[in-house]
């Protein structure tokens, strides 16, 4: 029998029952509703099996033994726009102002696989990223960047298996072999049916493209990460934090389950699967969710799919701070948003990060906002002293219910999923870009009712008028100039060879050899990545996204 | 007479984010008016010709990738071609301010930039279309 | 059909009157093909009279109903089925009519067939219309008939009209058609009861797609024994035993062979006397149009449920009630519409 009089508990029930609370929703960003206060009772861990230690199974606290005392995050920008030689400068910048390593951020002809003189390529060549149609273009994007003292990172899906093939052949011209070459190559293809849609060919021969990535990486590029599997996308796209956790680590499972099926040994290929997560607003429910994230997988890697070696187990990831929670309205605020989600990113034990530019709803960034970006890494890291201790939100009652909540309801979602036939099905009938949707709906009206309140758009406005901050401008000659350089690279290559080498590649969609492979051979022959993408589509079709609404 | 408002809803180009265009048209379906989502990569072209054949009475294009200065006027240029010189045409994205503006020339073009409830976009359109159709009324008599 | 590829409004400029919206379909002007369409969705008045002007041109089309289950890929079959017919060597022009639901709540709609149809809409023979089905029952169905209507006497050879199968609206549509395909896939298990009533009674083909997944065997073969154990009934159909045809339409397989089911149909029908099908379907379109201006006309104000509600309250009977308002009633369509007269072809 409680004894209300003074049972501390039921005392302060009743104060809360009596006082007055302020507007608004008490639930977390996804919408879940929050308790005033968390206690022991609502953490159900035992710390052996739920937490252990970092660098160890099952890897909740962190991958590495040393966390940040060891080694910082990677402090990794994403950049590219208008030509290669344009983009080589920013890398330079970047790295001479403390940058660790390379992200690139190519063009919409480049990632749907078009050259930047195809007439589908017309007023966006190098507008959101570098135009790369060639090894040539590549080798220019690296000029005075050794292969083997970088890491870089390449975002591209649907033809990432043929910009990797540049990016080695780039290696070989260099002098650098593959086994030197550090980085990723996002290339999670599962991810774009679902949310951004940057497709090149239909699921299946997609699939069996990134297993040959995977089986010819683990064997001659071993230190490159083959799949960036990617929640990031799928965030942006409007899902929840739960939803973002259980559809990307869904799509892991699906690429472990194919790699094994093609014949790999996991251990040979899962420790070169990485991931991509967003940090969006909810400051908590971000860490508890990479904590999350890091024991399911290390659970279904071990448990499910019988890796033996650790290193399968470690779910790495970089994180991205969330591109939709900028505003265009007084987009100075846009520092403080990226520096708290960038913080979230840091106590949730990510391995490498890239803070967003304040211009970003406007424009691609200005040196001086990625500047003030990058300086953001740069003052979490050196000033705020929480660098120090690993995991260091672990224990908080808060943070273990919401990271056990997260892990029950991403499995809930993973039982749907297998119920509904497995991943490759739920895309074909929508049903995970439906959830998707559903929840960009429903996020979308709670703006609008302003129920949830975004400073400057909603709240604390100060009227019409545009912000007086300086825009990034994409040089117009930009196209002009790359219709160039692939006229006389057209000119000038063996037309032979080109022939050639494309056949080989059309012939090997057919006979199951490794494409990546012939994709390399393709490249110093001289192929645009056009050219090859179009054999692709010619071979294995175009793909068709069903009815969503 | 039950007359509806209809809208076509398009991504021009080769960006493929669409959460905004699916947001939009959501939105207006729940004001009332008839959507047709034609989806992703669609040329001036089609954009055009899908409205012609669907008898819309506003377009609406999202453009994230930058390339709104090519892909507006084309899509325009399109409609006209076609004698749709009357179509609504509309959109948002990622555009600054003073593009918007000088893609707003003429009087029946309005973009919408990011963070712009959605309601401005259903008024607009709704009064936009009552005084038109007011106007039609008006001169059939 | 008009000429190809016009892009221009020629063939009689302004698109104002019925006159001229006749004169613009029989032109071949796409223009007006789709504002008269527009037309008869919004029961605008001079609909009737415009009909009337080309009436004698309608009748060449092929009216092909597709309905099923939601997920059978009936908008992947149509646009196989599209693309089978315009490699036709007679050079089809083919039209579509996608039917989606409106929303009880705000009476808007999301129309996202065409999403299926990209490489339909770059073909200038090709027309692809998506339709709502607004207030239920009789208006969709006469605006879908009338819109099939207009593309008949335009000069389509082939129109395709696809809904989701569910309501009685989307029954009337399908029963307006020629030939009825019903689409099924496996995975939608107890889809073939829900569908038993209703739907399977309409079916002239029935198609298994998707029938490279798991259970596709089973479905073609409970609907094999349901073609065989269904009632008799004496329609114009009768002696059509319904084939049951597979089909993959994601992979672009079974549109020919469906197309074969269609042609024997037709060929079925055009023995047993098209046009005498053809005319008792038509009974249908007349009564919803009568309904339809009955219920316009007696509940035209604006008022009318609070006027109803006055009377009702002084005692008398509905009946009584709606006894007074259909004797003060005279209905009719406009006075444009063409006058049936003995010599006269309707």
């Amino acid at each position: 029998m409680v004894d209300t009089q003074h049972d501390p508990r039921a005392l302060w029930e009743a104060a809360l029952d009596g006082a007055r609370t302020r507007d608004g929703n008490f639930t977390t960003l996804s919408g879940t509703p929050l308790k005033p206060l968390y206690t022991p009772e609502d953490a159900e861990v035992d710390y052996a099996e739920d937490l252990g230690y970092p660098g160890q199974f099952p890897y909740t606290r962190g991958v590495h033994p040393t966390m940040y005392r060891g080694r910082l995050w990677t402090m990794r920008q994403f950049a590219g726009f208008g030509t290669a030689a344009q983009t080589n400068e920013r890398f330079r910048y970047l790295l001479n102002h403390g940058q660790t390593g390379l992200s690139t951020a190519f063009d919409f002809p480049t990632l749907m696989g078009y050259d930047s003189d195809d007439e589908l390529s017309v007023g966006e060549v190098g507008k959101v990223g570098v135009a790369i149609s060639s090894l040539a273009d590549m080798q220019t994007l690296f000029d005075q960047i050794p292969l083997d003292q970088v890491s870089t990172s390449m975002t591209i899906n649907g033809p990432a298996p043929v910009m990797l093939a540049f990016y080695i052949a780039c290696g070989e011209r260099q002098g650098v072999p593959a086994e030197k070459l550090r980085g990723t190559v996002q290339n999670d293809i599962l991810k774009e049916y679902q949310a951004q849609h940057a497709w090149l060919v239909p699921p299946e021969p997609a699939l069996r493209m990134i297993t040959d990535v995977m089986g010819h990486c683990a064997e001659r590029a071993p230190h490159f990460n083959t799949i960036s599997i990617s929640g990031y996308h799928i965030r942006e796209a409007g899902s929840t934090a739960a939803q973002e956790l259980a559809f990307t680590l869904a799509n892991g499972m699906d690429y472990v389950r194919r790699g094994i099926e093609a014949g790999m040994d996991v251990d040979t290929f899962a420790p070169r699967l990485s991931f991509f997560f967003d940090s969006h607003l909810d400051f908590f429910e971000e860490i508890s969710k990479f904590r999350a994230a890091r024991r399911i997988w290390a659970r279904k890697m071990r448990d499910t799919f019988g890796a033996k070696n650790p290193k399968s187990w470690m779910l790495r990831f970089h994180t991205q701070t969330a591109g939709v929670s900028l505003t265009a309205q007084q987009p100075e605020n846009n520092i403080v948003r990226t520096a708290i989600e960038a913080l979230a990113a840091v106590l949730g034990g990510t391995q490498s990060l890239h803070t967003n530019s304040m211009d970003e709803t406007l424009s691609l960034p200005t040196e001086k906002a990625v500047k003030i970006a990058l300086r953001t890494q740069q003052i979490i890291a050196e000033e705020h002293e929480v660098a120090h201790v690993a995991d260091p939100l672990a224990g908080s009652y808060f943070v273990e219910a919401e990271t056990n909540r997260l892990e029950a309801e991403a499995e809930a979602y993973f039982e749907e999923i297998e119920r509904r036939g497995g991943v490759v099905p739920c895309i074909e009938a929508g049903y995970i870009q439906k959830e998707i949707h559903r929840s960009a709906v429903q996020y979308q009206r709670a703006i609008e009712s302003g129920s949830k309140k975004v400073v400057g758009v909603n709240t604390y406005t100060e009227g019409e008028g545009s912000p007086e901050i300086d825009l990034h401008k994409i040089d117009p000659g930009v196209e002009r100039e790359q219709r160039e350089r692939l006229a006389t690279l057209r000119s000038e290559r063996d037309g032979a060879a080109v022939t050639r080498e494309l056949e080989a590649v059309r012939e090997a969609c057919g006979n199951g050899d490794n494409l990546l492979e012939r994709f390399i051979a393709a490249a110093h022959a001289d192929c645009t990545l056009g050219e090859i993408c179009a054999v692709l589509r010619e071979a294995f079709g175009k793909y068709k996204e069903p009815k969503i609404l | 007479m039950d007359r509806k408002i209809r809208v076509l809803i398009a991504k021009p180009g080769l960006d493929g984010h669409d959460r905004g265009a699916k947001t939009v048209a959501t939105v207006l379906r729940d004001a009332g008016m008839e959507v047709i989502y034609s989806g992703l990569h669609q040329t001036p072209e089609m954009i055009a010709e899908a409205a012609l054949q669907e008898d819309v009475d506003v377009v609406g294009l999202s453009i994230l990738s930058g390339a709104h200065m090519s892909l507006f006027p084309r899509v325009r240029a399109a409609l006209e071609e076609r004698g749709m010189n009357d179509v609504l045409l509309t959109g948002g994205g990622i555009i600054p301010e003073d593009d918007m503006q000088a893609l707003e020339g003429d009087g029946y073009s309005k973009l919408f930039g990011p963070g712009t409830p959605t309601d401005s976009i259903v008024g607009w359109i709704k009064n936009t279309m009552a005084e038109r159709w007011e106007k039609e009324g008006a001169s059939d008599a | 059909m008009g000429s190809e590829g016009t892009h221009t409004a020629a063939a009689g400029g302004p698109l104002r009157t019925p006159a001229e919206l006749a004169e613009g379909v029989r032109g071949g002007n796409r223009r007006a093909l789709s504002r008269l369409i527009s037309w008869a969705e919004n029961d605008q008045p001079g609909f009737a009279e415009a009909l009337g002007a080309f009436y004698g041109d309608v009748g060449r089309a092929w009216r092909i109903g597709v309905t099923g289950p939601p997920g059978a890929g009936k908008s992947t079959l149509v646009n196989e089925l599209a693309l089978a017919l315009r490699q036709d060597e007679r050079d089809l022009d083919v039209g579509i009519l996608a039917v989606d639901p409106s929303s009880p709540f705000t009476g808007g709609a999301l129309l996202g067939d065409r999403i299926r149809m990209d490489e339909l809409t770059a073909d200038p023979k090709v027309y692809i219309r998506s339709m709502a089905s607004r207030k239920s029952h009789g208006g969709m169905a006469r605006a879908g008939v009338d819109a099939c209507d207009v593309m008949d006497a335009f000069g389509i050879d082939r129109i395709m009209i696809e809904t989701v199968g569910v309501g009685q609206a989307e029954y009337d549509v399908m029963a307006a058609c020629d030939t009825v395909i019903v689409v099924m896939c496996p995975g939608a298990g107890d889809g073939i009861q829900a569908m038993k009533a209703g739907i399977l009674e309409v079916a002239d083909v029935l198609v298994v797609n998707k029938s490279d997944r798991p259970g596709a065997d089973r479905l073609y073969d409970d609907l094999v024994e349901a073609v065989h154990v269904r009632d008799g009934r004496a329609t114009a159909d009768d002696g059509w035993t319904v084939p049951v045809v597979r089909a993959a339409a994601g992979r672009g397989e079974g549109a020919d062979d469906v197309l074969t089911a269609v042609a024997a149909h037709r060929e079925r029908l055009e023995q047993l006397g098209l046009a005498n099908v053809r005319n008792q379907k038509r009974t249908a379109q007349v009564r919803r149009i009568v309904e339809e201006a009955l219920e316009r006309r007696v509940f035209a104000q604006a008022d009318m449920n609070a006027a109803i509600a006055a009377q009702l309250a002084e005692g008398h009977t509905a009946y009584a009630v709606a006894d007074s308002l259909l004797g003060e009633v005279t209905v009719s369509l406009s006075a444009q519409v063409t006058k049936l007269s003995p010599d006269a072809k309707p």
